[in-house]
């Protein structure tokens, strides 16, 4: 097969812009649009394509939509602060409510058909990935962002003021790029490991690498411990769509029907084969109804041979890391702000505990997350980057990268990819390890891990995709690194942070976990706003 | 995984190149080739991309699992995605404007017998 070589390491194509978003999915979309809307000159790099790139692209997502009636969305806000552990905030939660309500009514504006009620009123709570990812590229176009498919970067550029770029490759011509700009956005998603949910192998956490590099906080990586179940040897996963099913052992006898949850499929699945078949939907007209709310739930199962509905297939659960968790970069203001200056994140780069505390957001809050987060984050940095008055083209700005590397490069041994990612694998997929997490368990995998860390200071291939997945590599041990040890420092049970030794919820633990620094973790804590309100029923309960 | 490329539909557009998240597909000539077929993540996008219907992904992640082209075609699924999406020249209702989503989880409430 052709292989691109780089025959040297000059930067080929060199260029600036007042605010680089890095990412093509829904959040970096939005990031873009909304700086360009802002009046900033703006270039969009994905490593994929935008339009196809990320979790969202090739299925759906459903959305957190609200109604704007108070009653409703307090009610709303209380159960998540309970849910998440009382790492949420109120505040935050009510503006992705009143965020994405307006930007949804763009997106309809621009075209994408929401269906409405029988008294006409749209109905703003599902977007298909393929549509509304195409719509979002022609939006992204006409706003006058430039666009830079198959162009992975690899490290930022920063001075002592702070971030002011990045540097890069185009997969498909082999050429390297740097972009200057006095603002960045991080909106590369989380990290999934390449465990091959649907749309997820793009999530390999350069992102956060990258921004760790320059100094960056990450908070809630402990929060990490959500699977989603598949067809076995399949990609897609909808738990929802298993409301309808009844789960079945090996032997065919029922063990589960209509779990809303699946939260039950680790447990079930260490003991033995599971399987599943939707017939709870045991008419036609049920039948019909599920086939048209989820296509991509359906198609593969049915290219496999398998009528969902009435046969049983077997499951399996695919690991999502911290794309639903709620860890990434740390956020320092209203305006997405990460902890170094210049830099923004948003989607699931970001933490997320703002709005979901310590739970999964699901889809729902994910996807309303990345809209409104989107659309802070760009705008945040336009404003950033249009009021310096030191241009990033006359900055004295240097590479920070290190890991995964040729500047990092300090052995003689080559460094191979697909060997040391496998290995990351082996200690972060299992559900022994990390969905049934324990102190010895977690401990003694990160040790192994931090025993891989030599391996990064190998020799770069010289392929483009050698240099890509070198990197992916350093940055999927990194964020394996990071998930454990904050799993460790946090000595609880809480919403998704669990330690078998700790099954108790621990009130004096109600404050984030903060990370910084990729071979020696730092690690301390944060407050939150609403802890007190955790310990008032149980001082309550104590008179 | 992606596992078919018709060289007898395809029209070398690349577009399939250009938008495969994970840089499976290389130009080879005028067609594509399936260069790095372990780095499929198994998403269906190029097929949906494709304007030729010249592409097929199965639903197997983990596995390649060969297919017959002229099965595929009997069968009607080669393009069968594309066109489920509403991106077929011709075809009537997207797959967003039949969405019963939004209805999802009134209709399993109402509906579910438990």
């Amino acid at each position: 097969m052709p292989q691109h070589t780089l025959q040297e390491q000059v930067v080929r194509q060199q260029t600036t812009a007042d605010v680089l978003v890095l990412g093509g999915g829904p959040a970096g979309a939005w990031a873009a649009w909304s700086a360009a809307s802002h009046g900033a000159k703006v270039i969009l790099a994905d490593k994929g394509y935008l339009g196809t790139s990320g979790a969202t692209a090739p299925g759906g997502t459903t959305l957190l939509v609200i109604p704007p009636v108070a009653k409703l969305r307090e009610q709303a806000v209380a159960a998540r602060l309970r849910a998440g552990g009382y790492l949420s905030e109120n505040a935050w939660i009510h503006r992705v409510l009143d965020q994405v309500e307006r930007n949804l009514e763009l997106v309809e504006q621009w075209g994408y058909p929401f269906p409405r009620d029988e008294a006409g009123r749209p109905l703003r709570t599902h977007l298909h990935g393929p549509e509304y990812m195409k719509l979002m590229r022609r939006v992204v176009r006409k706003a006058g962002v430039k666009i830079w498919d198959q162009s992975p970067a690899l490290e930022l550029l920063h001075d002592r003021h702070g971030v002011g770029g990045a540097r890069g490759v185009n997969r498909l011509t082999g050429e390297t790029w740097e972009v200057r700009a006095n603002a960045v956005v991080i909106a590369t998603g989380g990290c999934a490991f390449l465990s091959k949910g649907l749309g997820c192998n793009v999530l390999t956490g350069e992102g956060l690498l990258m921004a760790a590099e320059t100094g960056a906080d990450l908070s809630g990586m402990e929060f990490s411990r959500q699977y989603a179940p598949s067809f076995e040897g399949g990609t897609v996963t909808r738990g929802r769509m298993l409301a309808w099913a009844t789960l079945y052992d090996g032997a065919g006898r029922p063990i589960l029907r209509g779990d809303r949850t699946f939260g039950s499929i680790p447990e079930l699945l260490v003991k033995g084969p599971v399987y599943a078949s939707l017939d709870l939907a045991d008419t036609p007209e049920k039948r019909e109804f599920l086939r048209r709310a989820h296509p991509i739930f359906f198609m593969p199962l049915e290219r496999a041979g398998i009528d969902p509905f009435r046969d049983k297939f077997p499951l399996t659960l695919r690991y999502e890391g911290t794309m639903r968790g709620t860890g990434g970069l740390r956020l320092t203001g209203a305006d997405c702000a990460a902890s170094v200056p210049g830099l923004y994140a948003a989607g699931d780069a970001a933490s997320r505990e703002k709005v979901t505390g310590a739970i999964s957001g699901g889809g729902a809050y994910n996807a309303s997350w990345a809209i409104c987060s989107g659309s802070w984050a760009g705008e945040g940095a336009a404003r950033y980057a249009l009021s310096q008055t030191r241009h990033a083209d006359s900055r004295e700005l240097a590479p920070a990268g290190r890991h995964g590397l040729q500047a990092g490069a300090d052995k003689p041994h080559r460094l191979e990819a697909k060997p040391l990612i496998a290995a990351v694998q082996r200690e972060v997929l299992p559900l022994e390890t990390n969905y049934f997490r324990s102190e010895a368990g977690v401990s003694a995998a990160l040790r192994r891990l931090d025993s891989l860390l030599p391996e990064l200071g190998g020799v770069i291939p010289s392929t483009v995709q050698g240099i890509v997945q070198s990197r992916e590599a350093a940055a999927l041990l990194m964020a394996g690194r990071w998930i454990y040890t904050a799993a460790l420092a946090r000595r609880e049970t809480r919403g998704l942070a669990h330690l078998a030794e700790y099954p108790q919820l621990d009130p004096q633990q109600t404050h984030r976990l903060i990370l910084s620094g990729t071979v020696r973790i730092g690690i301390r804590t944060e407050s939150v706003p609403h802890a007190r309100e955790l310990q008032l029923p149980a001082e309550g309960r104590a008179i | 995984m992606i596992e078919l490329v018709s060289s007898d539909r395809c029209i070398g557009c690349k577009l399939c190149v250009k938008v495969c998240p994970t840089n499976v597909f290389e130009m080879d000539g005028k067609l594509p080739v399936i260069a790095r077929l372990e780095d499929c993540q198994t998403c269906f996008m190029c097929e949906a991309y494709c304007p030729a219907d010249a592409l097929y992904v199965s639903p197997f992640g983990d596995a390649a699992v060969p297919v017959n082209e002229q099965e595929l075609i009997d069968s009607g699924r080669l393009g069968s995605w594309r066109a489920e999406i509403g991106w077929t020249p011709g075809v009537e209702h997207s797959m967003a404007e039949r969405d019963t989503t939004p209805f999802f989880e009134v209709f399993t409430e109402s509906e579910r017998k438990l």
